[in-house]
């Protein structure tokens, strides 16, 4: 009998809720280390980045203005979505030149990364607020509130949990994200966008792009309606490009250098508050 | 009234239309057309809420688009309700911007022609240099031609100098076919332009009801010589539909027809968005609406 040809999943980028192949039809062949499986990823325009960006900005009244409480039983989730497809993203970290035992741990370190920020998406207003004491007749107090449009360029070295690390505390925090995926290792970071697209996650709240990092940095970090950049990575190059374009429209560049996304050290409330701003209200109150 | 009917081919002008809207329009080319394109806007507030205050930041706004940018033209108009026509001319003394009123009981039409035509008087007596009139779709669709035809022509006399745009409504005509008959009806009866829409109904203007009121104009100018102006609103916001658009008329009435005297955009948000296109032309960074004025 002849065998059955497998049907393989096409890679397609993660805009608005949708997967479309690039706008600009360009693909880049990726090939797993053992040099058995090809794939066809797609090279993601600055004009696949655009329609990511508008997407985001459609999405992000909706998103900052559900409750903090809705926010954290999506991304927990997202968390249980994870679990179930547990199998899936086994072979691709495989796949992607894991073993069977450091994939097993990066998919657990995901979940429970996706779950910490779950649990932290309700209470980070209440720990971050403050009263300030004022010499007038005033009520003044400080809160942070999402940043808005945030754009982030994904850890290379590890794929998925470096995804999740980055999108997780910026989703937490109200925010709605374009993220360029791991170019060495995309394979998780699509499969992961079908993932938030089974969890409640509205269209345009996280956008996931792959192609060249070197070709779409500058856009990324110069688009006008982008509030924030993060950047995970150590080419000093690229860090003073995203710093000094971040500068055109005042966007709040957050860089991670050298961080290892496996260790714990690498999740905690501050990274929420990175993509969050400090609002300052002054309120009369009678003496 | 003659009232030759065409049959218009619906699938031959989506055909059409998909055709001429896969041009792509690049680089220098691309600048060229965003600046017609201004130059070409009816800059439009036709809501209820309307005040004073808004119309005046509006006509600011139609002489001044966007000042950090240099050479860039002003619009070819405003598009204001009756009530406020008296202040947008004032706003605009000193420009070459027009004013341009609805009027004829304006969105729906649904008044007799004796207050309409006093509506049209006193809209001219303001100061509108254009007046934009509904048809009566009522009529129209129960098939009382003559009628809506002696309106349009009460209108045009009752506008004097002012020119006149006649607004077919075709959300509500139903068929292309009754789209090109009403322009053909408005033609005769003295129109200086035709317009497709309100924009208070939807859809208004879709491209295959913009190319056949295109093909109704290229075919009366050969008929008679005269030159019929043309003006989509509603629903049109974005740079890359306007500059679509620009082809359509280009390869269907010709170069004579690439100006603010025969073509017109209704529109508000039109305008930022060819800003920001612009913009991003000379800069190579995609813009935000956040730095251009809101209106």
């Amino acid at each position: 009998m002849k065998k059955r040809e497998d049907i393989k999943k096409t890679y397609k980028l993660y805009i608005g809720g949708k997967f479309p192949r690039t706008e600009s039809g360009r693909y880049i062949k990726w090939t797993d280390p053992k040099k058995a499986t090809t794939v066809n990823i797609c090279r993601g325009s600055r004009k696949d980045f655009r329609n990511a960006v508008v997407a985001a900005r459609e999405a992000f009244c909706g998103w900052s203005s559900r409750t903090a409480y809705n926010r954290s039983q999506i991304l927990y989730r997202i968390g249980e979505m994870l679990e179930g497809r547990r199998s899936q993203f086994m072979d691709e970290l495989i796949l992607q030149g894991s073993s069977k035992k450091a994939a097993e741990k990066e998919i657990n370190l995901s979940i429970d990364r996706l779950i910490y920020y779950a649990g932290w998406a309700d209470k980070y207003q209440q720990i971050f607020s403050r009263v300030n004491p004022v010499a007038l007749p005033y009520f003044n107090f400080s809160y942070p509130e999402p940043t808005g449009v945030v754009s982030a360029i994904a850890p290379n070295e590890s794929s998925l949990i470096g995804l999740v690390s980055i999108v997780a505390p910026i989703i937490a925090g109200g925010n709605t994200v374009v993220v360029l995926a791991s170019e060495e290792n995309p394979l998780c970071s699509i499969t992961f966008a079908e993932v938030l697209h089974t969890s409640d996650v509205s269209g345009g709240v996280v956008n996931i792009l792959t192609g060249h990092r070197s070709e779409l940095i500058e856009q990324f970090s110069s688009h006008m309606d982008v509030n924030a950049i993060v950047y995970c990575g150590n080419e000093s190059e690229e860090i003073k490009l995203v710093q000094e374009n971040a500068a055109l429209n005042v966007k709040r560049p957050i860089v991670y250098s050298n961080e290892n996304w496996h260790n714990k050290n690498t999740q905690d409330p501050y990274r929420i508050l990175n993509t969050l701003e400090i609002k300052t209200t002054w309120h009369p109150v009678s003496i | 009234m003659e009232t030759f009917i065409h049959r218009i081919d619906q699938v031959g002008a989506q055909e059409r239309v998909s055709r001429l809207f896969s041009r792509s329009i690049k680089k220098e080319s691309k600048i060229e057309a965003l600046h017609t394109v201004l130059s070409m806007i009816d800059l439009t507030t036709l809501e209820g809420k309307d005040s004073p205050g808004k119309v005046k930041q509006l006509c600011y706004k139609a002489a001044h688009l966007h000042d950090q940018l240099p050479n860039l033209p002003t619009v070819a108009a405003i598009c204001v309700y009756p009530t406020m026509v008296a202040i947008a001319k004032k706003a605009l003394e000193g420009t070459d911007i027009n004013v341009a009123s609805v009027a004829t009981a304006f969105p729906s039409g649904m008044t007799p022609l004796e207050y309409k035509l006093n509506e049209v008087k006193m809209v001219v007596a303001e100061g509108a240099d254009e007046v934009d009139m509904v048809i009566s779709r009522g009529k129209f669709l129960g098939g009382e031609y003559n009628y809506v035809a002696d309106e349009i022509a009460s209108v045009k006399e009752a506008c004097g100098k002012a020119h006149l745009k006649v607004i077919l409504e075709t959300g509500e005509l139903v068929t292309l076919d009754n789209v090109r008959l009403a322009s053909d009806i408005a033609m005769k009866s003295g129109a200086d332009f035709i317009k497709t829409s309100t924009g208070k109904v939807s859809p208004a203007a879709t491209p295959p009801v913009v190319l056949i009121m295109l093909e109704a104009i290229r075919d009366y100018f050969k008929k008679t010589g005269k030159k019929i102006g043309m003006k989509p609103a509603g629903g049109i916001s974005k740079a890359k539909l306007s500059i679509q658009y620009l082809v359509m008329i280009k390869e269907t009435l010709g170069q004579d027809w690439l100006n603010a005297d025969l073509f017109r955009f209704g529109a508000s948000s039109l305008a930022n968005d060819v800003l920001m296109q612009i913009l991003k032309q000379s800069t190579g960074v995609y813009q935000s609406a956040n730095y251009f004025s809101m209106d």
